[in-house]
């Protein structure tokens, strides 16, 4: 009983700590990201209420990315569209675990993104899986938007690629994926999404190869 | 940028969560189907490592990041905690890019 209470607490401290940690390598790409918005003619208030009203980092990027290159208002939505599309997918996969009252369901959509559920369907039990989902959910947005303010009246930053950060997502999801490829189900998904994107990132418009890997979740058909 | 693109994209992103959360979220499954989502997380998570890694603007590259995460790959399979995995992912891309062994 001790033990478990003691792991339990081990479990809450490392779940806190990871989630600010996350956070804090987030909000050094939404300084970056408010600074790119602003070169690309966006205005402070534009670039603050984007990432606190879309709130997803490939997306935003993506948006910019297309404006900054002279795009128009369908094509910056094309390509940000086919990025945000997977949090719907992940919302699916997070529906389950994560019951209560309609505004606590329609404030954990908003919070919905790559980093919660990967954090939070690393856990086991039903309460480790909310807890991550929240405080990493919560934790990414509070530095995302605070980073993007200061990139966006900074105007200059932190270059992510000196510190080595653009590595630090592949690197953090790498760890979030080990206890799902424990099982054989998980790894072989894991193994033919990773080979799908690896195929497809030449040949599809950037955000699709994540979209054409959910094809390797049909693995899970036949059962094994 | 304009103020259409940013309420555009902010109302589809949330329709895409909340779609699946709130609309969809909750109801029983078949078992199949049941098992296809829970592969959601390795499949997509690993097609995420990938395009991190090894792409940039749609494009397939072999850069620093790719020295970082495979440092990751190597701490994360002795089960070191999810900090450190990031932190010396991030620490080899930033010397390897340093070195000049790679961009």
């Amino acid at each position: 009983m001790t033990d478990a209470v003691e792991r339990t607490g081990r479990e809450d401290r490392s779940v806190m700590a990871a989630g600010v940690v996350l956070g804090a390598a987030v909000g050094v790409f939404g300084i970056a990201f408010g600074v790119g918005a602003v070169a690309a003619g966006g205005s402070v208030w534009q670039t603050v209420a984007m990432s606190l009203l879309v709130f997803t980092g490939a997306s935003q990027f993506a948006a910019v990315s297309v404006v900054s290159a002279g795009g128009g208002l369908a094509a910056a939505l094309g390509g940000a569209s086919l990025l945000a599309a997977r949090n719907g997918v992940y919302a699916l996969t997070m529906a389950r675990h994560l019951p209560g009252s309609l505004p606590a369901r329609l404030i954990a959509a908003q919070i919905t993104i790559d980093e919660s559920t990967a954090m939070a369907t690393a856990r086991r039990d039903p309460a480790s899986i909310r807890r991550a989902f929240w405080v990493t959910g919560l934790s990414v947005y509070v530095f995302w938007n605070i980073g993007t303010l200061v990139g966006a009246l900074a105007g200059s930053a932190i270059d992510p690629a000196t510190w080595g950060l653009d590595a630090a997502f592949p690197a953090g999801f790498v760890a979030m994926v080990a206890p799902h490829v424990e099982r054989s189900l998980g790894r072989r998904a894991a193994i033919g999404g990773a080979l799908i994107a690896l195929v497809t990132i030449p040949f599809v418009p950037v955000g699709l190869p994540i979209l054409c890997a959910s094809a390797a979740v049909l693995l899970g058909v036949r059962e094994r | 940028m304009t103020w259409a693109l940013v309420l555009a994209l902010a109302a589809i992103a949330y329709t895409f969560k909340v779609l699946g959360l709130v609309v969809a979220g909750g109801r029983s499954l078949p078992p199949a189907a049941e098992r296809c989502l829970a592969l959601v997380p390795p499949a997509l998570i690993a097609a995420l490592i990938v395009t991190d890694t090894f792409s940039t603007a749609g494009d397939l590259v072999v850069d620093a990041r790719a020295a970082g995460v495979v440092a990751a790959v190597g701490l994360a399979a002795r089960r070191a905690p999810l900090i450190a995995v990031i932190v010396v992912g991030a620490a080899v891309t930033a010397a390897v890019r340093a070195l000049g062994w790679l961009p």
